[in-house]
């Protein structure tokens, strides 16, 4: 029986954090710490001709790329993105040079002239030439497809960039010491920082320690990002020989570090007059930013997710993702999904549209169902829920209804059907071939993952796995720190894979230490045997295969479901959107700590609101134009309207007590929900965010067919 | 006064309060989120009105009553509520969303504290376990603010008396100052604006502050 499995426990770091003694990394100090600085390109692209220090460098410590030890890359997937620029320069705020000291004010003082020689920026990647990564994945024949259709529904649809904003920004503090280094930092993967600086440092495993500092939020703006900043003090700390601690402020957050990768996507659909789909043609092309970091893995789960939940016999998905000079993209919630779907929902609602059909109906018709093949030949198992959420949230929000009642008024009812695919895509948790350990403590258990707590509630939420799974009470199963030093290589605590992928590695390794434990308490079973520490490594469920080459077979292990219908007003006067309710059913496989899940929720929805409506960068020349607060708005209390949540579980055989991931899934289709509202108002809007002007002029274009 | 105690601290007059507390006073409950008095992540309460720590200069709070998340000692029914109820998930805005919410004075209306934690950011909940939390920690608050009385109570409990008194009822504003600010004309379309763009900037609480300082606010204490 599970005492704590969907119960609403008490979280682990609750009190820390509701007290104010959770530590942050910028709560941490060291005797003798300096605090560091980061010199950026001022130019979005050109060559460093030459660089002037207007300052008295007495008590500064000076890091340029040329007192790197080992090999000046971030390393991640392609190598190609220096820790410190060496010469060249291929965004605004790339890093240059670093400075360090030990008061804030003259550190702040300090005037650097670098001199550069121009060249011209790429900055449009529709027409972009260079490309990170191409995905093309076939089913059937488009001829056949288009062929057999009655009409055609073409569409191109745009998403723009999005800042993580985590109340906390990016910071770390790197401690040298026994001829190796120590990091407390805000971070999500603890292991990539630890490969990126054995390699940046040329210094073996056992001598770099990674250690979370409590995280002020993540989102993805902490899964790569910290692997350069940790480089930055690490190698400011070594050689000053002291701790260094850097912490950006908001503005500079904005500017530097990663954001969600802008999309471009065209839909040809073919469809018949009782609106089944026949034909997706549909091409994506995403904006990577100067390097590559992530990219090409993000474009593999947005192509994977750019047909939406649909099946459909001849499907043909071509997306690139390119460079162009300004500060990198990388992960952010969704990774790819939301740009993709995005698409296919608006692009969905053109076609109930064209067709005179109910939008519903149409989702309906065409919505995956258990045993249906996906765009890469997966067959979807029985925790297939598109019509179960599609039906709840429909029913909940009185859709039909109210979307007749709105007729006329300047209000709008819009909806959005969706899938999340759960962990890495494709062969990727087996190249991670995570571990998980349990420790046996006096009283129960310790938790040994480099899974990390960034608000989302790994700890309790593993906690309750394990304390169900061994037998005894939540309050006895503890949560070591996520330090490198102690845990083993879960992977990183990204793409919704820590309670379902991790978490499923803690349920065996408790199952085991249950049975070795018998009929002893941990205590006696110490005395004993001593010591006991259980270790479990992923292993693929059988028939998860997937070929990397020709993108055919299970692109994830399970998929999440989820519908989402948002109500809008519109002022006619300022053209502001307001949302005024949400209603929305997910289905999760299983509920482990139904208020973390709905947090996730409630949380996504809310952010993805803020993308759909409000937040968007503005891009001059290459950089960020309203990197602050003040102008880069997400929503506020009074920005967010009520929300009705509803969860549903159709287990997931190969998850832990049938969870799947829920972390990003709310975030994936607020922004087509939104926007599918604001057409029901007759305004042809096919971008987001959907801002007063871009409402404006689309309203001035005249009101769709 | 901080958080009770007679403090004196040696700083530059224009030195932000928000440094000098967590630096001086090593109380790093108060996170820093912006500098600029647009996230409310460094929420404090400053003679019972909430102010942004990032845009007040020392020299303000002179002789000022000062309470920090410290300064709830972790007793607050707020705190145990938004562990429990959702209202705390990263944790970061968490000190200064349980400070405001505790401005807005005992059982607020779901209007009231909509438009009291408005200069409050979090990316996190979407606000609703936050609402949740200040709901169910209502059900545990007194209805009526506490007097404080020191007659026939032990030191201990007098203390713990007077944390109450600090958390819930003389900090209490004599006006919300949510109420003040948002209480505009309200349109046709309902409860009052979100004001999606530009203008929903001007909800910041930290505004009369600054003003009090004859604009010697600005630039004060710039960020490290």
């Amino acid at each position: 029986m599970s005492r704590y499995i969907g119960r609403n426990v008490v979280r682990k770091d609750g009190a820390a954090k509701t007290a104010g003694t959770a530590r942050y990394v910028d709560d941490l100090t060291w005797p003798g710490m300096l605090y560091g600085r980061t010199i950026r390109s001022s130019i979005p692209c050109g060559e460093i001709t030459g660089i002037r220090f207007d300052f008295d460098r007495t008590g500064f410590t000076v890091v340029d790329a040329g007192d790197i030890p080992g090999r000046n890359v971030v390393s991640l997937i392609m190598d190609d993105q220096p820790c410190l620029a060496n010469r060249v320069v291929r965004h605004t705020a790339e890093p240059i040079l670093l400075i360090a000291h030990e008061d804030r004010e003259r550190l702040l003082g300090a005037h650097v002239e670098i001199d550069y020689r121009p060249a011209s920026p790429v900055v449009d990647a529709d027409t972009a030439t260079q490309i990170f990564k191409r995905v093309r994945i076939e089913k059937g024949s488009l001829d056949d497809g288009f062929g057999s259709a009655d009409l055609i529904v073409e569409g191109e649809y745009r998403t723009g960039h999005q800042e993580h904003l985590y109340i906390e920004p990016n910071g770390m503090l790197a401690v040298p010491g026994e001829g190796g280094v120590t990091l407390y930092g805000s971070l999500q993967c603890p292991y990539y920082v630890h490969k990126a600086l054995c390699n940046l440092l040329d210094l073996p495993a056992d001598k770099v320690r990674v250690v979370q500092a409590e995280t002020g939020g993540g989102f993805g703006g902490k899964e790569d990002y910290p692997s350069i900043l940790a480089g930055h003090a690490a190698l400011l700390a070594l050689k000053a020989g002291r701790p260094v601690k850097i912490v950006y402020d908001r503005v500079e957050d904005m500017l530097a570090t990663t954001k969600r990768h802008p999309s471009i996507v065209r839909h040809r659909t073919g469809v018949k007059r009782d609106g089944r789909l026949v034909a997706m043609d549909i091409s994506v092309v995403m904006d990577g930013g100067a390097y590559c970091t992530l990219s090409p893995v993000v474009l593999s789960r947005g192509c994977i997710h750019a047909t939406g939940p649909y099946r459909c016999d001849h499907v043909r998905v071509d997306g690139r993702v390119v460079m162009t000079n300004t500060p990198p993209n990388g992960a952010f919630r969704g990774f790819g999904a939301p740009q993709t779907l995005f698409a296919a929902e608006v692009q969905m609602e053109r076609i109930a549209e064209a067709l005179g059909m109910d939008p519903v109906r149409l989702r309906e018709k065409n919505a995956f169902r258990a045993g249906d093949v996906t765009a890469t030949g997966q067959t979807l198992g029985p925790d297939t829920a598109a019509i179960d959420v599609l039906r709840a949230t429909v029913a909940r929000s009185d859709f039909q209804k109210k979307r007749r009642a709105y007729r006329g008024t300047n209000r709008g009812i819009g909806l959005s059907l969706f899938f999340h695919g759960s962990g890495f895509t494709g062969g990727g948790e087996v190249y991670l071939a995570s571990k998980a350990s349990l420790e046996l403590t006096p009283d129960g258990a310790r938790i040994l993952v480099a899974s990390t707590d960034i608000g989302q509630g790994q700890r309790t939420v593993h906690a309750q796995i394990v304390a169900d799974a061994l037998g005894i009470p939540f309050d006895r199963v503890e949560v070591e720190a996520a330090d490198t030093a102690f845990v083993p290589n879960s992977g990183p605590t990204v793409a919704s894979r820590t309670t379902m992928v991790v978490g499923g590695l803690l349920k065996r390794c408790a199952e085991e230490m249950r049975e070795r434990l018998g009929k002893l308490s941990p205590r006696e079973y110490r005395r004993k045997y001593g010591p006991l520490v259980i270790t479990k490594q992923y292993e693929p469920p059988p028939g998860l295969v997937w070929d990397d080459e020709t993108y055919r077979g299970s692109a994830y292990g399970s998929f999440g479901w989820g519908c989402e219908v948002v109500e809008v007003e519109l002022d006619p006067v300022t053209y502001e959107v307001r949302p005024t309710r949400v209603i929305t059913a997910q289905e999760v496989g299983k509920a482990i700590y139904p208020l973390g899940v709905r947090g996730q929720i409630e949380g996504g929805t809310a952010q993805g609101l803020g993308y759909a409506l409000l937040e968007d960068v503005v891009m001059r020349d290459g950089a960020m134009a309203n990197a602050q607060l003040t102008n880069y708005i997400i929503p506020t209390t009074l920005d967010t309207p009520p929300m009705d949540v509803i969860i549903l579980e159709r287990p997931y055989t190969h998850g832990p007590y049938g969870a799947k991931g829920v972390g990003e899934m709310p975030f994936d289709a607020v922004a087509p929900a939104v926007v599918n509202a604001i057409r029901s108002l007759g305004i042809d809007i096919r971008q987001v965010p959907a801002t007063p002007e871009r409402i404006m002029e689309a309203g001035r274009a005249g009101t769709r067919d | 006064m901080l958080n009770g105690k007679r403090t004196s601290v040696r700083a530059h007059p224009m030195a932000r309060l928000l440094d000098v507390l967590r630096e001086d006073c090593h109380l790093t409950g108060t996170k820093e989120g912006c500098g600029e008095g647009e996230c409310g992540a460094c929420t404090v309460i400053v003679d019972g009105r909430a102010v942004n720590a990032c845009l007040v200069p020392i020299a303000q709070v002179r002789g000022a009553k000062v309470t920090t998340i410290e300064g709830l000692k972790g007793r607050h029914p707020l705190q145990r509520a938004f562990a429990e109820q959702g209202g705390a998930q990263c944790g970061i805005c968490t000190p200064g969303m349980v400070m405001a919410a505790i401005a807005l004075g005992p059982n607020p209306t779901l209007a009231e504290v909509r438009t009291g934690l408005a200069g409050n950011l979090c990316r996190c909940t979407g606000y609703m376990g936050i609402y949740r939390a200040i709901k169910a920690a209502g059900r545990r608050l007194p209805k009526r603010p506490l007097e404080p009385s020191r007659k026939r109570q032990s030191a201990k409990r007098a203390a713990r008396a007077r944390t109450v008194d600090a958390n819930s009822a003389t900090v209490r504003p004599a006006t919300r100052p949510g109420k003040a600010r948002f209480a505009g004309p309200s349109t046709s379309s309902g409860p009052p604006r979100a004001a999606s763009r530009g203008g929903s900037r001007e909800r910041g609480r930290e505004g009369t502050v600054v003003a009090q300082t004859r604009g010697t606010a600005k630039g004060a204490g710039r960020k490290k």
